[in-house]
């Protein structure tokens, strides 16, 4: 069998791959590698919060505690719901589902969105209670203040980076419904769908672990 | 790695422990555990993350080079985590100082 023959009526699929299940998981395998370095980006930042946490617990527990518990739960289940409907999304496209597919990427950029919107209402409070790390910053407790601006430095730098990766995330299935809806996307070559969904599982990942460690640490204690 | 389609229900029973179990995490976080307040909270948190990879990410259905990736990651944020955590948790030890 000649490739190029065996290429010329299928889908989506580039040149230098044999068949789509090929290619599907290379992109897969290709996708996962990216999200490798995710974990050692992020990594990073957790591995300093560690450090400090463990030099200053009581003015990490402190400042945790001056965030809102209810908001960052509400989130917490906002973004696991878009994971459910970004997983029924990719379910839709295996079976070649175009309208239910458009759906769920839709419901999974509207509860993106309002994961940001919450986001953005905390981060209000916080420049409101003065509790953004630079000349303004003022602690409740003063004799937690200096630990406690490290925390407020870490607590804005993760979500914040996490909130930027949410914001990708948008762009990525506002593509993905483009692609969607003018039918690029089809039962075989449903791998971008595929690919984009495990990028904003991950994202998801990423908050379930920022959740507990920057809202719920020190909790009982106050 | 031919599709493997799994049926919409596998995903509402994950997405409902994972709902079941943010509860846990919250409510777990209101009473006083001492050290086990960290630890109940990370290893929910973990089995959250487990639970989203091998069903919500296919990973269970997934070709064991990507498992090898996967586990990679792992292993190589642990070794950034052990050898970090042993010089600053043994800091205060001064056995020679």
């Amino acid at each position: 069998m000649l490739p190029e023959a065996a290429h010329q009526h299928v889908h989506g699929l580039a040149h230098h791959f044999d068949t789509l299940e090929q290619q599907t998981e290379a992109t897969t395998l290709g996708m996962w590698v990216f999200l490798v370095t995710e974990v050692l980006f992020f990594g990073g930042l957790f591995m300093v919060y560690t450090v400090y946490r463990s030099w200053y617990p009581d003015a990490f527990a402190a400042a945790s505690h001056s965030l809102d518990i209810t908001l960052g739960t509400i989130n917490t289940a906002v973004l696991i719901t878009s994971s459910l409907t970004m997983a029924l999304a990719v379910h839709a496209a295996q079976l070649g589902q175009r309208k239910a597919l458009m759906l769920f990427l839709v419901a999974t950029m509207m509860l993106g969105a309002v994961f940001l919107g919450i986001k953005a209402v905390e981060y209000y409070q916080k420049f409101v209670e003065h509790h953004v790390p630079g000349p303004g910053f003022n602690f409740e407790e003063p004799r937690y203040a200096v630990h406690a601006q490290i925390y407020f430095s870490l607590y804005f730098m993760m979500t914040g980076l996490h909130a930027l990766h949410m914001i990708i995330g948008f762009g990525i299935m506002a593509f993905m419904l483009r692609w969607a809806w003018n039918g690029t996307i089809t039962r075989e070559y449903y791998s971008p769908i595929e690919i984009s969904g495990l990028y904003w599982h991950f994202v998801d990942i990423v908050w379930i672990f920022l959740f507990p460690l920057l809202y719920l640490l020190g909790r009982h204690a106050h | 790695m031919s599709a493997h389609i799994l049926p919409k229900r596998v995903y509402y029973l994950i997405f409902g422990i994972l709902m079941f179990c943010t509860y846990l995490t919250v409510q777990i976080a209101f009473f006083d555990l001492g050290p086990l307040n960290t630890i109940a909270a990370i290893g929910i948190a973990c089995f959250k993350a487990t639970i989203v990879i091998l069903f919500f990410m296919h990973v269970k259905y997934s070709p064991r080079l990507t498992w090898a990736v996967i586990l990679g990651s792992i292993f190589w944020f642990a070794i950034l985590m052990a050898l970090t955590m042993s010089d600053y948790l043994t800091r205060g030890w001064r056995t020679f100082g």
